[in-house]
């Protein structure tokens, strides 16, 4: 077996201590696979105009249309399928999500550990910069860059990552500045490795443990964020339909009673960020040496 | 000491001065200054006027200290909607943002701190698990979610409670709030509610690791080896001694419900500074947009310099750490 496979292994048996992150992980699963196969799983296709009639509008859930299609979830306003306009949102949810933490991590880790690895005024200014975002509520960073530059796909991706990536330097920095005094690292500028090498193939691996547990919470948050931008109308274009907006759409129509066009997509936003909120809290435990 | 508030102050006044310059290039040179800044129906020799007026003409940098002298003057430009400069709109509603804050900050105080006291009293309990897992759910729930579904149940469904807008002002003390009257009370209280849950599930968490924490102390033990009662020790030597560091940190957070009220407001069409903004990016009213960027941002920094002051005098490792 190789050493992989039993990092993996002793990993699985760690994580499956607790059966709720267990079952939060299983979850979260199945909603990436309902996300990335969302036109194979749906029952229509909510986006093409030929599926939809509007004399299908707002029809309660379980409820059939004269062609005896059933809509489990109902119908919203334009006639849509409730629950093929879930699936394929929360594709657009968890892309733009996931995009996004991605990005911020890459940057958050380089600006994190160079600062980490120069140390001087450069790790001074960085930080700095670090400490006085993270004084500012995410919601706030994401309003002034949409309310100054206007809504739209990438800058609601730009936003995103710009709140998250001070989260993840001040995170590299404080893992790598405890690796750096370890003798490999002596060793790897005793061979006169580049900074670059030494930061990507010898800091990063060591310090991806504690970057990841923030990457899950991380991005919860940013599906979460993102999801209220564009029900304010700040964030993805009408185009991108993702669950933020679905629900926003459903509010018109709360006070008439009906009630499922916004339930169900906020159901669906909430059951996603709680799974990974879950295995991104046990996680941070698991990595947590004090409470070992 | 004194080197290190000014050095935080420098700070303060740095922060200031990108964010002028990111919403000045946000507004005037990324989008058209000409058609953000002037109303859509002004004709060709008004369009040409505030083009001169503005120093269009003139280079970048030029137009940028045009903006800045004007924006400390307190001159944000006038409103396209209401015909008012955007800074006294801006001022108009603060009261009604503030009031909300405050009251849901006080919601999720008395809501908070007993269950988290709880939790950390009896941590393995299966109360205490519920408490600690509705947290997390509470720190999963889209506030904007939230909201509509209090309007649905509480307003729609049952009608107890009003579900949009500010109720009657009454005066006390000569300040003049809607949490005095029994009609504003009904009004501010679920938006309030909603507002508070994410405050909630954090004092929640907050309240429960600072019990475990003077739990182990040896005051208490000392306070059971007395004889005195639990409830004693729990109401009186726990509780007080939680509550001094709850309080200075919901207090400095108190930035972050006054950001997150512009959610709250919009669903609940709350009349405050928030849905201001959200209705001004609606309209396109770069004005409004602009001041409440700036004010909202000069608000932080100001609420932040406090706070990094007050910890110099209260945490002398800061202190410390700054002299260096």
């Amino acid at each position: 077996m190789s050493s992989r496979d039993q990092n993996f292994k002793n990993f699985w048996r760690d994580f499956s201590v607790n059966k709720i992150a267990v079952f939060a992980l299983f979850i979260f699963l199945s909603i990436l696979f309902v996300a990335i196969f969302a036109p194979l799983v749906s029952p229509t296709d909510p986006y093409d105009l030929n599926n939809v009639s509007i004399m299908n509008s707002r029809m309660p859930p379980m409820s059939e249309d004269f062609a005896g299609n059933l809509y489990v979830l109902g119908t919203d306003g334009a006639g849509r399928d409730m629950l093929s306009a879930i699936f394929y949102g929360l594709r657009v949810s968890l892309g733009v999500g996931v995009l996004s933490g991605v990005f911020a991590l890459i940057i958050g880790s380089i600006f994190g550990i160079s600062a980490a690895l120069f140390r001087g005024k450069y790790e001074t200014i960085i930080m700095r910069i670090v400490d006085i975002q993270l004084s500012f509520p995410s919601i706030l960073v994401a309003l002034i860059i949409l309310a100054a530059f206007g809504k739209g796909v990438e800058k609601t991706i730009i936003a995103l990552i710009l709140v998250q990536w001070a989260y993840y330097a001040r995170t590299a920095r404080a893992s790598a500045l405890v690796e750096i005094n370890k003798e490999y690292i002596d060793s790897a500028r005793c061979l006169a490795f580049s900074n670059t090498r030494i930061m990507f193939k010898h800091i990063l691996p060591n310090c991806l443990a504690p970057l990841i547990v923030v990457g899950t919470l991380q991005t919860a948050h940013a599906i979460s964020l993102e999801a209220t931008l564009s029900f304010l109308g700040l964030g993805l274009p009408i185009t991108e339909p993702s669950l933020g907006l679905l629900i926003g759409n459903g509010f018109e129509y709360m006070y008439s009673g009906d009630f499922w066009i916004s339930i169900f997509p906020g159901i669906a936003l909430l059951i996603t960020v709680a799974s990974i909120n879950l295995v991104g809290d046990h996680l941070r435990d698991m990595f947590n040496p004090r409470l070992q | 000491m004194l080197e290190y508030i000014l050095k935080r102050f420098g700070q303060s006044f740095l922060v200031l001065f990108i964010m002028s310059i990111l919403v000045f290039v946000g507004v005037n040179l990324v989008g058209d200054p000409v058609e953000m800044l002037i109303n859509p129906e002004a004709d060709q020799a008004e369009v040409e006027r505030v083009i001169r007026e503005l120093g269009l003409d003139k280079p970048v940098s030029e137009q940028y200290w045009y903006f800045l002298t004007n924006a400390l003057k307190g001159d944000l430009g006038s409103s396209f909607i209401y015909n008012e400069p955007a800074l006294k709109l801006i001022l108009q509603r603060m009261p009604a943002t503030l009031e909300l804050a405050l009251f849901s900050l006080f919601i999720s105080l008395i809501i908070a701190i007993p269950l988290g006291i709880y939790a950390g009293y009896k941590p393995n309990s299966k109360a205490s698990k519920t408490i600690m897992a509705g947290s997390i759910l509470g720190f999963s729930m889209p506030t904007f979610w939230v909201g509509i579904i209090f309007i649905m149940f509480f307003a729609v469904y049952l009608g107890w409670l009003p579900s949009t807008g500010r109720g009657e002002i009454g005066s006390f003390l000569g300040i003049e709030s809607s949490l005095f009257t029994l009609n504003g009370l009904s009004h501010v209280f679920l938006p309030a509610l909603n507002l508070a849950l994410f405050k909630i599930s954090s004092v929640i968490r907050l309240t429960r690791a600072g019990t475990r924490e003077i739990i182990l102390q040896d005051y208490i033990t000392f306070a059971r080896a007395k004889g005195l009662s639990e409830k004693r020790i729990v109401l009186v030597h726990i509780l007080k001694n939680i509550l001094i560091p709850i309080v200075t940190v919901v207090g400095l957070e108190f930035g972050s419900l006054i950001a997150f009220s512009t959610v709250t407001e919009t669903v609940f069409a709350w009349p405050g500074m928030g849905k201001l903004i959200i209705d001004s990016i609606y309209n396109l009213d770069r004005p409004v947009i602009v001041a409440y960027l700036m004010i909202i941002v000069t608000f932080f920094v100001f609420l932040n310099l406090t706070v990094d002051i007050l910890y110099t005098f209260l945490d002398p490792r800061v202190r410390l750490k700054g002299m260096n």
